[in-house]
């Protein structure tokens, strides 16, 4: 494809682009929207005026004296956006005057894919959407699809699955710590939190069998009980966590460097961020003490003592520290689970959904039915439509099942809270400098996967 | 089980509160599975949603903004709005449908900013256009898709398997 | 007793276990082949040495399989060694395109243009099951093997691949550049006598 430099903006291919949505919306008979405007960077209202525009900007100009904007592009590859995400940024200097979030890169149909599986196949499906929390978007999933079933948890699933859970929390604030120290230029952040980090996925690998994208977490329960050592493990992994946490402190929270580059950074008033729909440790930095697991407690977490973390100065700062805190009281909750965990079974014991354990398979005849029937057709769901929602790491994430009373999923709607936590970038960012925009994309915590879906 | 908080947050009476101000909205009241879920006519949507947005009711957070498509319906796509009480802590789902042909439904961004981005994905996915958006472009296919890529008679597409009838 | 060896006994060493890797120059042709070529090593040979011994990454995380090359890139599995931590965020200034993740169509113009600005010699590694062939993704929204647009060198199956599994690649790749990642004198006498390795 080439590229055409000369054009408003240049950089990527920005005459072929703007003539490709001009098509579309010829196509469509309508005019150019606001985000398709800034993709074909033409200040125009219809499709005649925009070519006109476009044959204008590829004459040379006739006063290089004039003060214009200039747009750059923060392509979808690049190290600091966290994934694919195109910021096209109009700067004054190095002052921003507005930024056009384009998402879609990662789109990869998994909501269209999940209506051609059954209710258990498309578990590893929706694992892979938010891909540092795939605990979590598979514990929204089940819930929501055990809230159809109207399907009874023992204690000993809910348990263990708050014990993932907040291991993976640790986990994706690990990642978040270690890219935001990245970008800001503080690399030892990186090389120390994935250090802890290799060993949160050690513990997902030996509960689970695989380091990400698990699909531990079934409907009914959990795949399977701890295996011998992995208390042990995850009691020496949560020992020594709090002194790591110590550790990345050190290195950063009273950093000079730190505190200059996320101090009054993207600041937000607590009204706008409601507004627009941002939850998670970015609303809870900003004063708004709102966590599902203490507003709508599930999988049991009304039996554990905790604190939420609030701050009340809503910048990058402020949710450094808000997560810094976070991942201290997941060691709490982890070791409350582990001193409290209840015996029992690690999945429901309905037949009907749950598959037979194998040894049994060999001798009674009605489990080799259950286990062909579950395989091959899948577990009929009762017709109904249920919105369960979890607290993930980076806010409410839900899952929104339409069941028609067949094996697969009607319609199953995954809310992310990257989607919707992305969209305040853009208030955020007009004002600030384009190095604050770096630091404020990293606080927001964004998983491409997630946003894109 | 687990159950959505909603026990002793008085949402039985919810139908009734908008009734009052918005007589004739409501066309039906689902209540499953510990959920509350409540139709609203095409036409009334934005009048309920600023009712609901404001204090009594205060669901300042919309959560969610989904589309399921039903093509023997009559109404065919079903916009559903998950909306979430910060200070009740209660939650209600409110239901329209679109239509089949040319589905278009007034658009809640004034109310809810955060509607932006989901209808524009419900319109990428679905094409259901939304009045009054302040910019309804593609956000996860490419700006010259053809199609909507989620509705029952778009094939899912990839290659075909040979051996197979697995998807 | 007898278990201590009587002094004058010749001191039996355990074999190594990688035969190419082989220091002890026992053999006298190989001793003298070594006398005699090591300088005249062809430039072929060193360029490719170097190549393979640095090769420098350009930063194409897309998914969950960018998650496992950071985690290459840190302290326990630590690609230093093989002298590719310094992944470039310029494609001009790199080698390696390594594809992490599933490409959508959307990504798709994206991806050829940033492999385009690499500059030549330039390698390919399509890391996890979504680059390779479009993964457990077989839907309209991903194209179905990232081969489809660039021309891949490695492919590393997983979902995702371990960090391990990805060295493994970035080592193949070394062999594939035409060096065993530090080449021995060993190797390059079996090369030319045509003896096989051990």
């Amino acid at each position: 494809m080439p590229s055409d430099e000369a054009g408003v903006g240049g950089g990527f291919p920005i005459a072929s682009e703007a003539r490709g949505v001009l098509e579309a919306a010829r196509r469509e008979g309508r005019a150019l929207t606001e985000t398709e405007r800034a993709i074909a960077q033409i200040e125009a209202f219809t499709p005649e005026e925009a070519e006109a525009r476009i044959r204008m900007a590829e004459a040379p100009p006739e006063d290089p004296g004039i003060r214009r904007p200039m747009v750059i592009n923060l392509g979808p590859q690049h190290p600091s956006t966290h994934g694919v995400l195109r910021l096209i940024t109009e700067l004054d200097g190095e002052v921003i005057l507005d930024i056009h979030p384009i998402v879609g890169y990662l789109h990869t149909g998994i909501e269209k894919q999940c209506e051609n599986k059954t209710y258990w196949q498309a578990v590893t499906l929706v694992t892979r959407m938010d891909y540092l929390s795939p605990y979590f978007n598979t514990l929204a999933y089940c819930l929501a699809v055990e809230r159809l079933l109207d399907l009874e948890i023992p204690d000993r699933a809910k348990f263990l699955r708050v014990i993932m859970c907040e291991v993976n929390r640790i986990a994706s604030h690990l990642v978040w710590l270690g890219t935001s120290g990245l970008e800001l230029g503080a690399i030892s952040a990186f090389f120390y939190t994935y250090r802890e980090r290799d060993k949160a996925l050690d513990l997902g690998e030996m509960i689970s069998g695989e380091r990400m994208n698990t699909r531990y977490f079934q409907v009914g329960g959990c795949a399977q009980d701890m295996p011998d050592g992995f208390e042990g493990e995850l009691r020496r992994f949560i020992g020594e966590m709090p002194s790591r946490i110590d550790e990345y402190e050190q290195l950063l929270s009273n950093n000079q460097i730190w505190l200059d580059r996320t101090r009054g950074v993207g600041i937000l008033p607590v009204d706008e961020l409601i507004g627009l729909g941002v939850t998670g440790p970015a609303l809870r930095a900003a004063g708004v003490a709102h966590d599902l697991r203490k507003a709508a407690p599930y999988s049991g977490y009304e039996h554990f003592d905790f604190d939420v973390p609030v701050a009340t100065d809503g910048d990058v700062y402020a949710r450094y520290t808000v997560r810094i805190r976070e991942m201290r009281e997941s060691v709490r909750i982890i070791e409350q689970a582990l001193d409290g965990i209840p015996e029992g079974r690690h999945i429901a014991d309905d037949r009907k959904v749950v598959l037979p354990p194998r040894e049994e398979l060999a001798v009674s005849m009605e489990a080799l039915i259950h286990h062909f029937k579950l395989v091959t057709e899948g577990f009929h769901v009762p017709a109904g439509e249920v919105y369960a929602a979890v607290e993930s790491p980076r806010g409410e994430m839900g899952c929104y099942v339409v069941s028609d009373g067949g094996p697969k999923p009607y319609r199953c709607h995954m809310r992310d809270p990257s989607f919707v936590n992305l969209q305040a970038l853009r208030p955020m960012a007009k004002g600030s400098y384009l190095a604050d925009l770096i630091a404020m994309i990293g606080s927001m915590d964004n998983v491409m996967g997630g946003v894109d879906r | 089980m687990e159950r959505a908080d909603r026990e002793g947050r008085g949402l039985s009476d919810l139908r009734d509160l908008i009734d009052a101000s918005c007589p004739g909205a409501v066309v039906d009241e689902i209540e499953s599975h510990g959920e509350l879920t409540i139709e609203i006519a095409r036409e009334r949507l934005l009048e309920v949603a600023r009712f609901l947005a404001a204090p009594p009711a205060a669901f300042r957070l919309l959560s969610d903004v989904a589309c399921a498509d039903f093509p023997d319906e009559p109404g065919r796509f079903r916009l559903a709005y998950q909306l979430y009480s910060l200070d009740s802590g209660a939650r209600v789902r409110l239901r329209v449908w679109a239509g089949a042909d040319d589905p278009e439904v007034d658009s809640v961004v004034p109310v809810w900013p955060t509607a932006n981005w989901h209808e524009r994905e419900v319109y990428d996915l679905m094409g259901v256009r939304f009045r009054g958006h302040p910019d309804l472009a593609r956000i996860a296919m490419p700006d010259d898709w053809e199609g909507h890529p989620l509705r029952k008679d778009y094939p899912l597409g990839g290659e075909e398997v040979t051996f197979t009838d697995a998807v | 007793m007898a278990l201590i060896p009587p002094p004058g006994t010749p001191i039996e060493r355990a074999p190594r276990t990688d035969q190419s890797v082989d220091w002890d120059l026992k053999d006298p042709e190989l001793a003298d082949f070594v006398k005699r070529g090591l300088l005249m090593t062809t430039v072929d040979k060193i360029s490719s040495w170097a190549q393979s011994s640095a090769i420098w990454p350009a930063g194409f995380g897309l998914a969950c399989c960018a998650i496992e090359m950071m985690h290459m890139v840190t302290p326990r599995i630590d690609i230093a060694r093989f002298g590719a931590e310094l992944i470039r965020a310029s494609p001009r200034q790199s080698d390696l395109m390594i594809v992490s993740g599933r490409v959508s169509q959307k990504m798709a113009p994206v991806l050829r243009h940033i492999y385009d600005q690499m500059l030549e010699p330039k390698w390919v590694i399509s890391m996890g099951a979504c680059a390779s062939s479009g993964g457990v993704f077989n839907n309209y929204a991903l194209v179905q093997g990232v081969d489809k647009i660039v021309p891949v060198d490695v492919y590393v199956p997983g979902c995702p691949p371990r960090p391990e599994s990805l060295v493994e690649g970035i080592m193949l790749l070394q062999k594939k550049i035409g060096s065993g990642g530090q080449s021995s004198s060993r190797e390059l006498w079996n090369a030319q006598t045509g003896k096989d390795a051990a």
